[in-house]
C-alpha cells in the first residue's frame, strides 16, 4: 500500500506530500450570507465573518530539484496521497484504539521520523517510515541516529513500535530502542546517556553505555523487530517476528522518543507506528495491564470503619438529586436511606422550574421567574443577567424563545416539544432515546398544568420591563404539584461541562427503573418524525413581527453590554458572547453555519448549570454537586497523571467505572 | 428432622463427621436415600448431609466409599427430581475428586457414562459436577475411549461457553485429559465448532491475558496435546505465536509455584520433537534464565528445619512448607524443560551450560533424594550430552562422570535407560571423561545391562561397550570379551531387537580392528565368530544388518591369520561372491573390500590366495566392478585388480 519512491528521490523527504489536501479542507472558510438583507444597523453583528480571515495561503507545492523527473514526480505524488489517506486513516483508528487515554492536542503520538531530528548520514523515503544509511560507514564515528516526530505520551500506557529490516546493508550494524530528546544523533541508540538500544549484529541491549549486555539474538534482513513501552512499571522489551524477549530495560526516564541506529552502507529499515497491524500481538500484552490496574483499582481498600463508606455514597447521591432538583426521588431516596434534606422542598421545585424552563429554551420566562423566585440574584449578578440574556437572544434566532413564540404563528404545542431539546443533554454517548419523551410529555403538561401563572409571567416579558418584586405566587407551587408523577420520572439533567458523559449514564439508570419503556420508545420515534418534518427552519420561527422583537433585543442587549463595561470595565467573556450571538444573523442558514453551534440546544447546560450554580450559592449551597465533583477531580486526576507521565491512567478511564 | 439437625451440626466440622461416621449414620442415611418410599426432600437431605460428609478428611471418604455410596448414589441419579439429581451429583464430585476414591469405580457399571452425558443438558450444576468427575476420571486411554464413544465431545464442547465460568473452567479440563496422547480425540476436535468457531480458535481466546491463569493454562494444555497427538501443525500460528508464549509465560516467577511446575513441564512436552519450538522458546522471554530460578528453592529438609527454628511459625512456615513441598517438582520441571529445549540445538545447548551453576545443579540433582528429580535431572544431562563440545568441556571439568556412575548403580528401569544413554555418549572416543570412567570398572555393569528385560537396556549397555571399544588397548577389548563371555555375545547377535544386533556387530567390529587385534581374538573365538556371521549372512535380515557383518569379514579378512578362517572357508566365499554382485551397492562395496584384504600383495601367501580367488571366478566379478557407476565401488575394484597386475 505504501508508494515506492525511486531511490534517487529519496532527500526530498523534508516535504510531506500528505499535508497538503488537509491544509486546503482546514483553511476553507464559509461564504459569508450575501443575498439577504436585513435592517440591521448594529455594526457589531458582522464582526465576526471579517475578523475570520483565512489563516493561511495554500502553500505552494514544493520544488522539485531536476525538472526532466517533474511529470513523473508529480504522478507518483498524486498516486502516493490516495494510498497515503488509506494508510492515514488506518493509522488513525489503529492510534486510537491502542491509545484511547491519549490527548493528541496535548500530546501527538509519533507518526513518522522526523526529518528535522537525525544525523546527515540518515535518507528518509516512503513518508518518513523508511530509513537508510548514507553516509560512508567506516567508523563507529560514521553512526548515525533518527528520532520520531514526538515523544511516547504516558498516556499511552503501553506503547509499541515495529521496525522491519529490509536490508542488513554490509554489516548489519543496526540499533533499534528509544533516546530523550538532545541525545547525540551521531551515535547508535543506547551509547549515550538516556538512550537504549537492541544492536542486529550481537543481539545486546545497550542501555546508556557503549558496552552491551547479551539480550537476545541477532537480528537481520527479513526480520521485524518490536520495541514495547511499559510506562506504568517503566519497562521495555523487544520482540522478534511476534515473539517476545523478555525485559530489556528498567527505570527508565520519561518522554522517550522512537529511535533507531545505522551504520554501514545498504542498511534499511521500515517503521510501523501503526499504519500496518503489528506481528506481536499488543493488544494482548495490553489487556493484561489493564486486567491488572483495574484489579488494584478493585481492591483498593476503603474506609476501614464498617459502614462508613456506605454512608458517603449515600450522602453523595442524595445530595446530586437534590442539586439537579430531582425532587420526588431525592425524597424518596433519603427516606429509604434515613437521611435529612439540606433543603427546603419548595426550593427545591423552583430550581427545577428554573431549569426547565432555560433548557427547553424558554429563556425569557426563566429570567422572569429567576427575578421572581429569588430577586436579588440577578440584579447582584449583573454578568450572569447579561449571559442569561445572551442566551435568550441566540434562543430568539432559534424561535423557540416565549416572546418570539407568541408573535409566530406557530401552535404553543408544537413549540414546546422541541425535538431537538432532550437531546442536548446528550453528548455523544448518549443511548437513553427514552429520555426524550419524558422530557416531550413532561413539557406538554406542563403547558396545561400551570397556564395560569405562565400566563402571567408573559404579560411582563412582553413589557420587558425591569423586574418586578412579586410574592411567590402559590399556583407556582400548585402547579408543579400537580406535576410530581412526572417530576418523579424527569429524569433530564444538567450536566456540568466536564462531567457530561457523567451524569447521562446515570440519568440512564434512573430511566430503566421506569415502568413504561416500550410505550416510551414508541413515542420517542414520532418525536423523531416531528423533528425532520421540522427540517427547514427559519429565523425566530419565520414571523416577521419575531424577527423585529429579536432586532430591538438585541439592541437592548447591545446597550447592556455598553453600559456593563461602563460600570464594570471591559470584560473580554461578556464581549466575545456577544459577539459570537450577534454573528448568528450573518448567514442565510444560522443552523449550518460556523456558529450555528449556538443554536444547539445542547449550549443551554452550561448556561442552566451556571444559573443553578448561583441560585444554590445564594442559599449556602455547594455550586456543584460533591458526586459531580468526585467525578470531575477523577478525571483531573487521569489528566494529570498523563501529564506528570504515570501511565496506569491509560487503563482508568472514569467512564469505564460509570454504569 | 433429624437430618437438618445432622446437617447444621456437621458443616463445616470434621470432627463431628469423623464422630457421625463413626456413629454407623453413614448405612443408616444410604438406606433412607435409596428408599423410594421416603419423601424426596428426605432422599434430598440425606444426600446434601452425604455431601457435607464426603467434604470431611481423605479418611471420611475412604469409610464412605467402603459403605458403596458410590453405587448408592449413581442409582439416585435416575430419580427425576432435579434438586435430589444435584445434591447425589455434588456428593459424587466430592468424592470422586479425592485421591483416595479407585477411578475404576466410575466405569464398573456401563449405563453410568451414557447416563451422565445425558444429564449435562439438565443444569449449570449438572454440568459443572459432572465434567468435574470426568476431569479426575479419565487417567488411562480406556477411560479416554469409553467417553469419547459415549459422545463427550459432543456434549462437553457447547459448555466451553457456557455463562458459568465453573463450567467453562471443567470443561476445558475435560478436553485437556481427553486429548493427552489420544489421536482420535485430537484429530475430532480440531474439526468441532463451537458456535460457528473452531474449537482451536476458542482455546486460543482462553489463553489471552487477561484471562484467569489457570484458564489460559488448561488451554494451552488443550493445544498442546492436541498437537503432540499430530492434529495441530507444530507450525500453526495457533501453536507458534499463541500457546508456546502461553506457557512461557506461565514459567514466569509472577505466577505460583504449581503453575510454574505445570508450565514448564507442558511446554517440555509440546516443543520436545520439533527444533523450531526449541529455537523460539529459547530465545522468548529468558527462558533459559528465567528456568534458574526453578532451583532457588530449599532442596533439603534439614536445611529447612534449621531456618524454621529461627522465624515465627504462624505465618511464613507455611509457605515454607510450601515452598519445600514444591522445590523438587520445581527442579524436576525445569531439568525436563533444559532436556527439551537442548535436545537438538548446539547453540541452545551452549546457552543452558552457560547458565550460572547449571552443570553443578545438574551434577547435585543426579543425586537428590526424589526420584522425578533424579530421572529428570539424568535426562537434562543426556540431552546435553549430545553436544562434542560440552563433553569435552562442562562434563569433564565437573566431573558428572561420577554421580553418573553412582546413579546407575541401583537405580530403576526408566532412570537406568537415561543414565546409560548418557554413559554411551560420556565414552565416545573424543570425551575426556572415557579414561576415568573406563578406571572405575564400568565394563561389569554395561555387561549386566545386556542381559536386562528391557530392550532399551540391553541397547545402551551394548552400546556403551560398542563406544568404549573403540579404538581401544588390547587390554580393554580382552576385559570386554572376557566380561560379556562368547555365549553372552552371540545371544545378543541373535537378539530380537535390530538395535540391539546392530549394536552387537559395531562392538565385534570395534574389537576387531587393528592386525594384532584381530589376530588374537580370532585365534581365540574364531569358531564362533565365522558361525555367526555365517548366520547372519544368511537369515532374513537389513541391508545395514548385513553390511556390517560384511564389514566385520572385511576386518577378518585384514588378520594375518585371521585371513585363513576365510580362504579354507568356501561357503564363506561363495556368500562373498554373492554379495559382491548384489544389487545394493554398499553390500557390493563391503564384500569387495572383503576380497581386496584376502588379495593384498605384501602379505604372506598372497599369491595362493590370489590363485585360488582366480581360480573361484573374483578376478571376472572385480572386472566386471571396474565398470560399476558408483564411482566408490569402481576404485576399491580398481585397487583389488591392481594386486593381479602387481
Amino acid at each position: 500500500s505504501a508508494i515506492s519512491l525511486p531511490p534517487e528521490l529519496n532527500d526530498w523527504e523534508e516535504v510531506s506530500p500528505a499535508l497538503f489536501p488537509t491544509a486546503i479542507a482546514n483553511d476553507r472558510e464559509p461564504a459569508p450570507r450575501s443575498s439577504r438583507a436585513l435592517p440591521l444597523s448594529c455594526c457589531c453583528l458582522v464582526a465576526d465573518v471579517t475578523q475570520r480571515q483565512p489563516r493561511s495561503a495554500v502553500r505552494p507545492p514544493p520544488a522539485l530539484g531536476p525538472s526532466s523527473g517533474c511529470g513523473f514526480l508529480m504522478s507518483v505524488v498524486v498516486h502516493g496521497d490516495l494510498a497515503l489517506s488509506e494508510q492515514e486513516k488506518e493509522l488513525n483508528q489503529r492510534l486510537r484504539s491502542l491509545y484511547p487515554a491519549v490527548n493528541e492536542q496535548e500530546t501527538p503520538l509519533p507518526r513518522s521520523w522526523s526529518p528535522k531530528d537525525k544525523f546527515s548520514y540518515i535518507g528518509l523515503s516512503q513518508n518518513n517510515l523508511r530509513v537508510h544509511y548514507k553516509g560512508h560507514g567506516k567508523t563507529p564515528k560514521d553512526a548515525a541516529s533518527v528520532r520520531a516526530t514526538h515523544p511516547i505520551p504516558a498516556a499511552c500506557g503501553v506503547y509499541y513500535f515495529e521496525v522491519k529490516i529490509i536490508s542488513k546493508g554490509r554489516d548489519g550494524y543496526m540499533g533499534i530502542g528509544l533516546s530523550a530528546q538532545g541525545v547525540n544523533m551521531n551515535r547508535l541508540p543506547g551509547w549515550d546517556k538516556h538512550s537504549y538500544g537492541y544492536h542486529g549484529d550481537d543481539g545486546h541491549s545497550f542501555c546508556s553505555s557503549g558496552t552491551g549486555q547479551p539480550y537476545g539474538p541477532t537480528f537481520t534482513t527479513g526480520d521485524v523487530i518490536g520495541c514495547c513501552v511499559n510506562l506504568i512499571n517503566n519497562t521495555c522489551f523487544y520482540t522478534k517476528n511476534g515473539h517476545s524477549l523478555g525485559i530489556a530495560f528498567t527505570d527508565l526516564p520519561p518522554n522517550l522518543y522512537p529511535t533507531v541506529g545505522l551504520q554501514t552502507p545498504g542498511e534499511v529499515v521500515d517503521a510501523n507506528f501503526g499504519q500496518h497491524p503489528f506481528v506481536f500481538d499488543i493488544e494482548d500484552y495490553m489487556r493484561e495491564w489493564r486486567t491488572k490496574i483495574q484489579a488494584q483499582i478493585d481492591r483498593f481498600p476503603i474506609g476501614e470503619r464498617e459502614g462508613e463508606w456506605q454512608a458517603m455514597i449515600q450522602k453523595m447521591v442524595a445530595s446530586y438529586l437534590v442539586h439537579h432538583s430531582y425532587c420526588a426521588t431525592a425524597e424518596a431516596f433519603a427516606k429509604s436511606t434515613d437521611q435529612a434534606v439540606h433543603e427546603e422542598l419548595a426550593s427545591i421545585k423552583n430550581r427545577q422550574k428554573i431549569q426547565k424552563l432555560v433548557l427547553s429554551g424558554r429563556m425569557g420566562e426563566a429570567i422572569e421567574t429567576t427575578q421572581q423566585l429569588y430577586p436579588s440574584l440577578l440584579e447582584r449578578n449583573s454578568d450572569l443577567l447579561f449571559m442569561l440574556k445572551v442566551r435568550q437572544f441566540i434562543e430568539m434566532v432559534n424561535g423557540t424563545d416565549s416572546e418570539v413564540r407568541c408573535l409566530g404563528g406557530r401552535s404553543p404545542k408544537s413549540q414546546d416539544s422541541y425535538p431537538g431539546s432532550p437531546r442536548l443533554f446528550n453528548s455523544p454517548v448518549h443511548k437513553a432515546s427514552s429520555s426524550q419523551t419524558y422530557q416531550t410529555s413532561f413539557d406538554s403538561n406542563y403547558c396545561n398544568g400551570v397556564s395560569s401563572s405562565k400566563g402571567h409571567t408573559l404579560a411582563h416579558s412582553h413589557k420587558s420591563c425591569p423586574p418586578t418584586i412579586p410574592s411567590p405566587e402559590p399556583g407556582v407551587l400548585n402547579g408543579s404539584r400537580g406535576q410530581q408523577t412526572n417530576v418523579s420520572t424527569e429524569v433530564e439533567m444538567e450536566v456540568d461541562h466536564f462531567s457530561n458523559g457523567v451524569s447521562e449514564s446515570s440519568s440512564n439508570g434512573f430511566l430503566n427503573g421506569s415502568s413504561t419503556h416500550g410505550i416510551d420508545l414508541e413515542e420517542c420515534d414520532a418525536d423523531m418524525e416531528v423533528d425532520s418534518a421540522q427540517s427547514k427552519r427559519q429565523l425566530c420561527g419565520g414571523s416577521q413581527a419575531a424577527i423585529e422583537r429579536m432586532i430591538q433585543f438585541g439592541r437592548e442587549l447591545q446597550s447592556m453590554s455598553e453600559h456593563l463595561r461602563r460600570e464594570r470595565g471591559k470584560n473580554s467573556a461578556n464581549k466575545k458572547m456577544l459577539k459570537d450571538a450577534f454573528s448568528l444573523l450573518a448567514y442565510s442558514d444560522p443552523w449550518n453555519s460556523p456558529v450555528g453551534y449556538q443554536l444547539d440546544s445542547i449550549q443551554r447546560e452550561p448556561v442552566c448549570s451556571t444559573l443553578n450554580s448561583a441560585i444554590l450559592e445564594t442559599h449556602n449551597l455547594p455550586k456543584q454537586p460533591p458526586l459531580a465533583l468526585a467525578v470531575g477531580q477523577a478525571a483531573q486526576c487521569l489528566s494529570l497523571m498523563a501529564r506528570t507521565g504515570s501511565g496506569s491512567c491509560a487503563f482508568a478511564s472514569v467512564d469505564d467505572y460509570l454504569h | 428432622k433429624k437430618n437438618f439437625d445432622m446437617k447444621n451440626a456437621v458443616i463445616g466440622n470434621n470432627r463431628q463427621k469423623a464422630n457421625l461416621i463413626v456413629l454407623g449414620a453413614v448405612p443408616r442415611l444410604l438406606y433412607l436415600l435409596q428408599q423410594s418410599s421416603s419423601s424426596l426432600e428426605l432422599r434430598t437431605e440425606c444426600a446434601v448431609v452425604l455431601g457435607s460428609l464426603s467434604m470431611g478428611t481423605e479418611n471420611n471418604i475412604k469409610s464412605l466409599v467402603d459403605c458403596h455410596i458410590i453405587p448408592a448414589l449413581l442409582q439416585g441419579l435416575l430419580c427425576s427430581d432435579l434438586i435430589f439429581i444435584e445434591a447425589c451429583l455434588r456428593c459424587l464430585r466430592t468424592i470422586f475428586i479425592s485421591p483416595v476414591t479407585p477411578v475404576q469405580l466410575l466405569y464398573t457399571d456401563p449405563t453410568v457414562i451414557p447416563h451422565l452425558m445425558s444429564l449435562l443438558s439438565r443444569s449449570q450444576h449438572t454440568q459443572e459436577y459432572i465434567t468435574q468427575i470426568f476431569a479426575h476420571c479419565c487417567k488411562t486411554p480406556e477411560h479416554q475411549t469409553v467417553l469419547f464413544n459415549h459422545g463427550a465431545i459432543q456434549n462437553i464442547a457447547p459448555l466451553l461457553i457456557s455463562p458459568s465460568y465453573k463450567v467453562r473452567m471443567q470443561a476445558l479440563k475435560c478436553f485437556s485429559v481427553l486429548a493427552y496422547e489420544n489421536a482420535q480425540v485430537s484429530m475430532t476436535l480440531v474439526n468441532v465448532l463451537v458456535d460457528g468457531e473452531q474449537l482451536s480458535q476458542v482455546f486460543v481466546r482462553m489463553m489471552q491475558r487477561d484471562k484467569p491463569i489457570e484458564m489460559q493454562l488448561t488451554a494451552a494444555k488443550c493445544l498442546t496435546y492436541m498437537c503432540r497427538a499430530g492434529a495441530i501443525r507444530t507450525d500453526d500460528n495457533c501453536i507458534v505465536l499463541k500457546t508456546l508464549p502461553c506457557l512461557v509465560r506461565m514459567c514466569s516467577k509472577e505466577r505460583l509455584l504449581e503453575e510454574r511446575v505445570e508450565g514448564a513441564e507442558t511446554l517440555a512436552y509440546l516443543m520436545e520433537p520439533d527444533i523450531e519450538l526449541q529455537r523460539i522458546a529459547s530465545v522468548t522471554d529468558h527462558l533459559v534464565s528465567m528456568l534458574a530460578d526453578y532451583f532457588k528453592y530449599p532442596s533439603s529438609v534439614s536445611a529447612i528445619t534449621d531456618i524454621k527454628r529461627y522465624i515465627d511459625f504462624n505465618s511464613r512456615c507455611n509457605q515454607l512448607d510450601h515452598d519445600l513441598k514444591h522445590a523438587h517438582e520445581l527442579r524436576q520441571a525445569a531439568f525436563k524443560l533444559y532436556a527439551s529445549l537442548g535436545s537438538n540445538d548446539e547453540d541452545i545447548r551452549k546457552k543452558i551450560t552457560e547458565t550460572e551453576n547449571m552443570m553443578d545443579r545438574i551434577v547435585s540433582g543426579l543425586s537428590e533424594s526424589s526420584i522425578k528429580v533424579r530421572l529428570a535431572a539424568v535426562r537434562c544431562l543426556h540431552s546435553l550430552s549430545r553436544s562434542v563440545q560440552q563433553l569435552r568441556t562442562s562434563f569433564h571439568d565437573h566431573a558428572v562422570w561420577k554421580p553418573l556412575m553412582k546413579l546407575l548403580q541401583n537405580a530403576p528401569d526408566e532412570v537406568l535407560v537415561m543414565a546409560s544413554s548418557t554413559l554411551c555418549n560420556l565414552l565416545l572416543e573424543f570425551s575426556p571423561s572415557k579414561e576415568p570412567i573406563l578406571e572405575s570398572g564400568v565394563i561389569e555393569l554395561l555387561c549386566s545391562l545386556t542381559q536386562s528385560d528391557s530392550p532399551a537396556l540391553r541397547v545402551n549397555g551394548i552400546w556403551a561397550l560398542m563406544n568404549m571399544a573403540f579404538q581401544a588397548d588390547q587390554k580393554v577389548k580382552v576385559e570386554i570379551v572376557q566380561a560379556l563371555g562368547t555365549e553372552q555375545l552371540f545371544r545378543l547377535l541373535s537378539d530380537p531387537d535390530t538395535n540391539v544386533l546392530m549394536k552387537t556387530l559395531g562392538l565385534l567390529r570395534n574389537l576387531l580392528s587393528t592386525r594384532p587385534h584381530i589376530d588374537q581374538i580370532m585365534s581365540s573365538h574364531g569358531k564362533q565368530i565365522m558361525q555367526a556371521v555365517t548366520l547372519i549372512l544368511e537369515g532374513e535380515h537389513s541391508i545395514e544388518v548385513k553390511e556390517q557383518t560384511l564389514c566385520i569379514l572385511a576386518n577378518i579378512a585384514d588378520g594375518n591369520t585371521a585371513k585363513e578362517l576365510i580362504m579354507t572357508n568356501d561357503d564363506m566365499l561363495q556368500k562373498i561372491k554373492y554379495y559382491m554382485g548384489h544389487s545394493n551397492v554398499k553390500l557390493q562395496l563391503a564384500a569387495t573390500f572383503c576380497i581386496s584384504n584376502l588379495i593384498w600383495n605384501e602379505e604372506d601367501g598372497s599369491q595362493e590366495r590370489q590363485d585360488k580367488l582366480r581360480e573361484m571366478g573374483f578376478v571376472d566379478i572385480l572386472h566386471k566392478l571396474t565398470q560399476a557407476s558408483d564411482p566408490n565401488l569402481c576404485d576399491r575394484a580398481k585397487t583389488a585388480m591392481q594386486q593381479y597386475l602387481a
